[in-house]
C-alpha cells in the first residue's frame, strides 16, 4: 500500500481524532473511524471520499492550530482526495494530471476552445459569421457534433467505469449484485440529499465560515440537479432525433428547452455560488494542492451553461458562429476533463456513502482490511 | 497609568462557558457589558474548549436525554464521589436548575448530539456537545457579539481595584484599565501555574502535566483572595486523572487518556504493582489514577498489556511500547527486566480461573499477592506485549472563592463582596469538594453564570 506524505498525514491526523472523538456526531467520516484501530491507504482513500469539506469538525476542533497537534481534518481529507483521485484514474498515467489540475485543465480550454473556432470556421466557411433557419446546425450539422461527441464521450465513459472499478475493488465490496440493495439505496440517499452537509443537527455546514450554513448544501444540489437536467434534455433531444425524427432546433415549450433552461439556470447559480462561498471560506479548512482543481471544475460548469444559455438566445443571430464555437470548446473541455478532474468525486463519493451504510450495519470495517 | 479607561455595567473576567454565559445575561438584561478573555481567539473559552458535554437533571426525557435522572439519584451520585465535600444548599440549587441548561443553551445556537447508540453509554445522564466544548463556545461568542458584548482577547486580568469593598476596575495586561459597576470573577482555576501547584503538592508538582488550558495561572483568584475573598478548598484538590506520559505538558485534553489499565497491570518506575487495576470499571476509577500514579516515585507508571487487550479499549493517541518478551519491553520502557518479568510472572501465577467479562465486574481475580487485582484478572501471556508510560495529568483545581446562592463572593470577614460575583472553575469548590462526576464542572459554570449574570447586572442596573 502507498505511503506518501498526504496518507501519513491523514493517518496522523485520524490517529488523534480516534482518541478523541468529540465529532462523532457531525458526519460518517467519524462514524467510520471508529470502527478502526490503524489506519492504511485505503481506508484513508475512503473516509476521504467519505468528507464532504463541510468544515464543522475544524472550527469545533480543541486541537486546531495553533495548537501542537495542529489537526484539520476536512484540509488533509482534501488534498488526499486530490491525491487518490488520480491513484484511481485510468488509464493510469493520466492521474499525474490531478498532480496541477487548474492548470492542466486551463491549458486544455485554451487550446480545445481555440481548436473549435478554427474547425468550426474552416468547415462552415461563410456560413460561420450567418444566420440560420436551423440555429447551430447551420454551422455544424447535428452528424458532425454527433460523432464528435460521441466519440469522446465514448471514451470519457470508458475512462471513468474503468476508474469506478478501481476505486470499487479498492472499497471491497465484491460483486455489486451480491450486496444487500437496502444498503445501496442507503448510500445513494445519503448521496443524493448531501447529509453530510448538514453538520450532524440538520443545521447544516460550517462552511465559509464557523456558523452553521445550509448554503453550501443548496448551491451543490442546484449545481448536482442543473447537471442532471443538462444531461437529462440532451438525452431526449437524441431520443427525439433519432427515435422520432424530430430534429432540433426545438421551440420553448418543448421538452429538452424547458429541461435544458431550467437545468441551466441551476447550473449557472449552483457553481456560482460555491464558488462565491469557496472564495469567502477560511482558508484553513479548504486544502492547498486540491485549489485549482475545485476551482476550474467550478468555472467550467458555469461557463458551460452561460455559453449555452447565450447560444440559446443567439442561435438564430449572425452570432451563432463564434457562440456556438466558444460553447462546444467549453463543453468538450468539461468533458475530456471529466476523467481527470474534480467531476470524478461524485462516484466515488457514492460509492463510499454505499460502503459506509454496508459497515455501518456489519458493525465492523470492511474497506482496508485486507 | 493608561487613559484608555472603560466603564461598563458588567465586566466580566474570562470567556469559559461561565464567563460567556454571565455576560449573555446580564447583556439580555440591558446591561452594557464587557468580556475579557485571557486566550487569543484561537484558545478562548478555557476549560470548555476541551469539555465535552453536561449533566442535567431530569425526570422524562429531556432533549437529546432518556430516561429520567432526578434529584435523589443525582445527589446520591454527588455524594458518592465528593464524600461529602460539597454545600447541600448550593449543591442542590445546582441540580435542580440543571435541568433548564439543555434549552437555555439550546435557545442561543448551542447544538447537542443525539444519541448514536455506538460509543456513548451516557445518553441518560450527559448531555453530549455535538462537536465538543468548542461548538459550544464558538455559538455561546456568536450570540455574544450579536447582543453587542464587548469582546477583548489577551486581555489577561492583572490588578484589580477596591475601594470599600466595594470593586472598582481591573487593570490588564496591556495596562488598559476596565471599570464597571459589577464584577463577574470566571477566570478559572490555577491547574497551569505550576509554582502554585507546588504548595499543595510539593516538589513533585513539576512531573505533573496539565491537561486544560495553559492560560489557567489562577491570576484573577490570587488577586480575589489577596483582597480579601473567603477561600474554599484545598490547594491539593484537584481533577488528576492518569494521561499518556508523553503527552504535552499542557493543552492534551480528552485524547491523551489511556482507558487499558483495567485490562493489564500497572508498574512504577521500580517494575512493581501497587494498585488494584481492576477494583471497579475504569470510567469510575480514572479520576483517582492521577493521585495514584502522582504517589510513585518520579510520578510515573506503566500499563503493561498483552495482545488479548487489543481491540477492548479506545485507541490511544501515542503508539504503544512493544516487544515480543517481557524483559524486552522491560529495557525499552526503562524498567528493570529481571524485576518486571518476576512480577508479571508472580501475577500470572496469582491469576485464578474464571469467565473473563470486560463488560460487568466479572470477578475474575489474583489470589495471595500483596496487590490484589479484583476484577478482569487474565494472565500477561500472549506476545507481543505493550507498555504506555502515564503521568498525573490535571484537569482542573478545586480551590476558589466562597459564594452565596446569588453567586456573590463572601469575604474572609463575613461580608458579602456586595458587586462581585463569580461563575465557573474559581467558584466550583463549593459545590464539588472533592472527586469528580462527568460533566458536573460545566453543569456548576452554566448555572452560576446564569445566576452571577443575572445578579451583576440587576445590581449595575439597580433593580
Amino acid at each position: 500500500m502507498r505511503l506518501t506524505d498526504k496518507v501519513e498525514e491523514a493517518a496522523r491526523v485520524l490517529t488523534i481524532c480516534n482518541a478523541c472523538r468529540y465529532c462523532e456526531g457531525h458526519c460518517a467520516v467519524f462514524q467510520a473511524m471508529e470502527l478502526r484501530l490503524e489506519f492504511n491507504a485505503d481506508n484513508l482513500d475512503y473516509m476521504a471520499n467519505l468528507c464532504h469539506n463541510c468544515g464543522a469538525c475544524y472550527h469545533n476542533c480543541q486541537y486546531a492550530p495553533p495548537h501542537e497537534f495542529n489537526l484539520n481534518v476536512p484540509a488533509a481529507m482534501a488534498e488526499l482526495r486530490q491525491e487518490n483521485y488520480g491513484i484511481f484514474a485510468w488509464p493510469g498515467f493520466m492521474g499525474k494530471l490531478f498532480a496541477n489540475n487548474g492548470l492542466w485543465v486551463s491549458l486544455l480550454s485554451i487550446l480545445v476552445i481555440a481548436g473549435f473556432f478554427l474547425m468550426t470556421s474552416m468547415k462552415a466557411g461563410e456560413n460561420f459569421m450567418l444566420a440560420h433557419e436551423n440555429g447551430f446546425y447551420g454551422v455544424l450539422s447535428h452528424n458532425d457534433l454527433a460523432a464528435i461527441f460521441g466519440l469522446v464521450g465514448g471514451f470519457v465513459a470508458l475512462a471513468l467505469l474503468m476508474s469506478v472499478i478501481k476505486f470499487w475493488k479498492t472499497m471491497q465490496l465484491g460483486n455489486p449484485l451480491a450486496l444487500d440493495w437496502g444498503r445501496v439505496l442507503q448510500g445513494v440517499k445519503d448521496a443524493l440529499t448531501l447529509k453530510y452537509l448538514d453538520g450532524g443537527n440538520g443545521q447544516g455546514c460550517s462552511y465559509p465560515n464557523e456558523t452553521p450554513s445550509m448554503a453550501r448544501r443548496w448551491f451543490h444540489q442546484l449545481t448536482f440537479w442543473g447537471f442532471m437536467l443538462c444531461f437529462a434534455a440532451t438525452s431526449v433531444g437524441t431520443v427525439m432525433h433519432y427515435g422520432f425524427a424530430m430534429e432540433a432546433p426545438y421551440d420553448f415549450i418543448t421538452l429538452p428547452k424547458i429541461l435544458g433552461t431550467l437545468g441551466g439556470l441551476g447550473l449557472l447559480i449552483g457553481p456560482a455560488g460555491l464558488l462565491g462561498i469557496k472564495v469567502g471560506a477560511t482558508a484553513d479548512v479548504k486544502g492547498k494542492s486540491n485549489k485549482g482543481m475545485d476551482v476550474t471544475f467550478l468555472m467550467l460548469l458555469f461557463f458551460t451553461s452561460l455559453s449555452g444559455l447565450v447560444l440559446m438566445f443567439v442561435s438564430k443571430t449572425v452570432y451563432v458562429g463564434p457562440v456556438l464555437s466558444l460553447h462546444l470548446g467549453i463543453v468538450m473541455t468539461l468533458f475530456l476533463s471529466m476523467p481527470y478532474g474534480k467531476f470524478v468525486h461524485g462516484f466515488y463519493r457514492l460509492i463510499a456513502l454505499i460502503a459506509f451504510a454496508v459497515e455501518k450495519q456489519r458493525h465492523k470495517p470492511v474497506v482496508g482490511t485486507e | 497609568m493608561s487613559t484608555d479607561q472603560k466603564e461598563f455595567d458588567v465586566l466580566v473576567a474570562g470567556g469559559g462557558q461561565a464567563g460567556i454565559i454571565a455576560a449573555i445575561v446580564a447583556a439580555e438584561k440591558g446591561a452594557r457589558t464587557c468580556v475579557l478573555e485571557g486566550a487569543p481567539r484561537t484558545h478562548r473559552g478555557g476549560n470548555t474548549r476541551h469539555t465535552r458535554n453536561l449533566r442535567p437533571m431530569h425526570v422524562g426525557p429531556l432533549s437529546v436525554l432518556s430516561g429520567t435522572y432526578d434529584e435523589e439519584e443525582y445527589w446520591d451520585d454527588l455524594m458518592r464521589v465528593t464524600k461529602g465535600k460539597t454545600n447541600e444548599h448550593l449543591a442542590r440549587m445546582t441540580l435542580r436548575k440543571s435541568t433548564e441548561a439543555v434549552g437555555w443553551l439550546e435557545e442561543r445556537g448551542v447544538q447537542f448530539q443525539p444519541p448514536l447508540g455506538g460509543t456513548l453509554h451516557l445518553g441518560r445522564t450527559n448531555a453530549f456537545f455535538m462537536g465538543g466544548g468548542k461548538q459550544l463556545l464558538n455559538a455561546l461568542y456568536r450570540h455574544a457579539e450579536k447582543l453587542g458584548i464587548e469582546i477583548h482577547y489577551d486581555a489577561m486580568v492583572e490588578d484589580i481595584e477596591f475601594e470599600d469593598g466595594h470593586f472598582k476596575n481591573v487593570t490588564i495586561s496591556d495596562g488598559r484599565i476596565f471599570a464597571a459597576k459589577s464584577f463577574v470573577a470566571a477566570a478559572g482555576g490555577f491547574e497551569a501555574n505550576i509554582e502554585w501547584l507546588k504548595e499543595g503538592w510539593g516538589e513533585i508538582a513539576e512531573n505533573f502535566l496539565i491537561r486544560g488550558t495553559p492560560y489557567n495561572k489562577g491570576g484573577l483568584l490570587k488577586l480575589l483572595l489577596n483582597n480579601g475573598a473567603q477561600k474554599i478548598g484545598e490547594p491539593d484538590q484537584c481533577h488528576a486523572v492518569a494521561i499518556d506520559g508523553r503527552a504535552p505538558k499542557y493543552d492534551g485534553g480528552i485524547c491523551t487518556r489511556v482507558d487499558c489499565v483495567s485490562l493489564g497491570v500497572v508498574v512504577n518506575k521500580n517494575a512493581e504493582r501497587f494498585y488494584d487495576e481492576g477494583e471497579d470499571f475504569w470510567p469510575k476509577r480514572y479520576a483517582i489514577w492521577g493521585r495514584l500514579v502522582a504517589g510513585q516515585p518520579d510520578q510515573v507508571a506503566h500499563v503493561i498489556i498483552d495482545d488479548k487487550a487489543i481491540g477492548s479499549f479506545m485507541p490511544p493517541v501515542f503508539p504503544a511500547e512493544t516487544a515480543d518478551t517481557i524483559p524486552e519491553l522491560a529495557r525499552k520502557i526503562g524498567l528493570d527486566p529481571t524485576v518486571l518479568e518476576t512480577t508479571i510472572n508472580d501475577y500470572n501465577a496469582a491469576v485464578q480461573p474464571g469467565e473473563f467479562d470486560h463488560t460487568e465486574l466479572d470477578g475474575v481475580h489474583t489470589d495471595g499477592l500483596e496487590v490484589n487485582k479484583t476484577n478482569w484478572a487474565r494472565t500477561i501471556d500472549k506476545a507481543p506485549f505493550r507498555a504506555y508510560c502515564l503521568r498525573p495529568g490535571i484537569t482542573f483545581t478545586y480551590l476558589g472563592v466562597e459564594v452565596t446562592d446569588q453567586a456573590q463572593m463572601k469575604m474572609a470577614d463575613g461580608r458579602l463582596a456586595p458587586n462581585v460575583f463569580a461563575a465557573g472553575e474559581i467558584m466550583a469548590g463549593n459545590v464539588l469538594g472533592q472527586g469528580y462526576l462527568a460533566g458536573i464542572g460545566m453543569t456548576i459554570g452554566n448555572i452560576f453564570g446564569r445566576i452571577a449574570g443575572s445578579e451583576a447586572a440587576d445590581h449595575a442596573l439597580n433593580r
